[in-house]
């Protein structure tokens, strides 16, 4: 592991997916656009973890992103011929069965042997949460600091963040993929980083850097004018996006770039604008490596599509691991029909009266309940500002209840206002609403020293 | 002079559980002191009054020319449970960005502030 560092030294890291659902042509486009070393593509949001465990319950060889069997196909030539090595958090909640299904891709395409799968375990507290509570781990809500033990007979899935220490391991057992499990989405940048430039485990600047240059393409195309808000109407050939690579040097330095003949933009302001997404307290971004601090990076123009970042700071890691734990609260169901003019807004407000009457005179109790006007002030409610008569409004009412009859009771309400409520109605071509089980979120944190995480090598 | 918030900063946003974040960011450098000294919490507290149910904290980056604002109780639970259609605090930015300032005429003019539209 360890190598000597050369200054001029650069190695590439290549987003290629930003959460599961991102789009499918992205790892391919990023290992055929140009030179790549790694291929970075990340799976997990909050509660696909949950998602992944009830498919796994159904079958017990699922439970892992299934999109990434595809991005394996479409760039295994380059892993094979060409060395570019890809890690993913695809594992979900099995990420054994996810290596095999790789495995199985490299035998169709007659390159058996050609590949070895690192896969990274230990993040799964599932089958130990009574006995981390039982030893005292109460698993404490981090927002409203309730104990676990309120829902634990609720609970779904419960997976440790884990940081880049097993991936590096796989690497250095010659792993030309990693799947992991619940790793942290900054991980599968900063990993290699550490992996090819020997970066030890307390050099704090350096991890941080990479855990930045992590956050900065963790959401793909969002950091190379996707989702821009600044300049957006000159942004070119959105059709056409490049996605984000990483150019990393051994001093944690990293230009931030996309390939040649791609659209999309890398500049101050796109990379500014990923920089602050989803950001909490910038001085102290935890994370299983480092703390990394936010206020210390400087951007710089370095030429067309080329941010060059440097200046970061890191400090020591946390003695605690995140757990994201899922569990089942409720269920829900959002109706909506659609008003036109004249007067297409007060005919919303009146159909929305009318039915929480009937709600109410049924007796049914909802945890909550909300409407919104789509097309008025669904998104900035009071902020919104009515410049002239809406000529048409989306009437758009949800309900919450942890008794699924109540909320399917809802949802026989709103088609019966077509006919028997304001008129100019339209927009019900779908159906009643669906109603939809809430899998919810349980931000804990766990001491470091009670996951043990283990990485075999499949091949 | 008024001056709106959108013809001097662009802003992106998102979520945590139930706390929305809104990045600010200067669209001139030497515009950021000036946003600084007008984006302050009590401003900010008072913009999203009857939007959100929780406090509001703030984060100053003067490196990236930015300000980061946690609005706590922003998102009708957050997440799943939330029945809005921004549950993940996506266009908080854009909420932010509504905000319209009132600059000297002075100071205005000597930072070439582009005046709100009348």
């Amino acid at each position: 592991m360890s190598k000597t560092p050369d200054p001029s030294r650069i190695v590439r890291v290549a987003s290629g997916q930003g959460f599961w659902g991102d789009w499918l042509d992205a790892p391919r486009r990023q290992v055929e656009g140009g030179p790549v070393d790694y291929l970075m593509l990340d799976y997990l949001a909050e509660v696909t973890m949950s998602i992944l465990q009830k498919q796994k319950e159904r079958d017990p060889a699922m439970g892992y992103a299934r999109d990434f069997i595809g991005a394996m196909e479409s760039v295994l030539p380059a892993v094979v011929d060409r060395g570019v090595k890809v890690i993913a958090n695809a594992g979900g909640v099995n990420p054994v069965s996810c290596a095999r299904a790789v495995l199985e891709v490299a035998r169709r395409a007659g390159a058996t042997g050609k590949l070895k799968i690192g896969v990274v375990t230990g993040d799964d507290l599932l089958p130990r949460i009574d006995e981390l509570i039982g030893a005292g781990h109460s698993l404490t809500h981090m927002d409203t600091g309730a104990p676990l033990s309120t829902v634990r007979d609720r609970v779904l899935s419960a997976n440790a963040y884990i940081g880049s220490t097993p991936i590096v391991e796989a690497l250095a057992k010659g792993a030309n993929v990693v799947v992991t499990g619940r790793s942290t989405d900054t991980a599968l940048t900063m990993a290699p980083l550490r992996h090819e430039f020997g970066w030890g485990a307390s050099d704090w600047d350096k991890l941080a850097a990479g855990i930045i240059a992590g956050h900065i393409i963790e959401c793909g195309a969002q950091c190379s004018g996707g989702n821009c808000l600044h300049d957006w109407r000159n942004i070119p050939d959105l059709a056409n996006i490049g996605y984000p690579i990483v150019e990393a040097r051994a001093d944690g330095t990293f230009v931030i770039v996309k390939h040649p003949g791609t659209g999309g933009r890398i500049s101050v302001p796109s990379v500014t604008e990923q920089c602050v997404y989803e950001m909490g307290d910038p001085n102290s971004y935890i994370t299983p490596d480092v703390v990394a601090d936010f206020t210390t990076i400087h951007l710089a123009d370095d030429g067309p599509n080329r941010v060059r970042v440097h200046g970061i700071k890191g400090r020591p890691a946390t003695d605690k691991l995140k757990v994201s734990i899922a569990y089942r609260a409720g269920f829900k169901a959002v109706g909506t029909l659609v008003y036109s003019w004249p007067d297409a807004m007060d005919k919303a407000r009146l159909a929305d009266r009318v039915l929480r009457e009937r709600l109410d005179r049924m007796g049914l109790r909802f945890d909550q309940s909300l409407t919104e006007y789509v097309g008025v002030s669904s998104t900035h409610g009071p902020l919104s500002v009515a410049s002239g008569e809406a000529p048409e409004v989306q009437l758009r009412v949800g309900v919450r209840a942890d008794d699924r009859q109540m909320v399917e009771r809802f949802t026989r309400e709103i088609a019966p206002l077509v006919l028997n409520g304001p008129p100019s109605v339209t927009g019900f071509a779908g159906g009643r609403p669906k109603v939809e089980e809430i899998v919810a979120y349980w931000p804990a944190l766990v001491d470091k020293s009670v996951v043990q995480t283990s990485v075999e090598v499949l091949s | 002079m008024k001056v709106r918030l959108v013809d001097i900063a662009h802003a992106r946003s998102g979520d945590k559980g139930d706390t929305a974040n809104v990045g600010v960011i200067a669209l001139r450098p030497d515009w950021y002191p000036l946003i600084d000294a007008h984006l302050t919490r009590d401003r900010v507290r008072a913009h999203f009054a009857g939007v959100i149910t929780g406090d509001v904290e703030r984060y100053a980056l003067p490196n990236l020319k930015a300000l980061n604002f946690l609005l706590h109780g922003a998102l009708d639970g957050g997440g799943t449970l939330s029945l809005k259609t921004d549950a993940q605090g996506k266009v908080f930015s854009t909420a932010m960005l509504r905000m319209v300032l009132d600059v000297p005429d002075d100071e205005a003019r000597t930072l070439g502030l582009p005046p709100a539209p009348a």
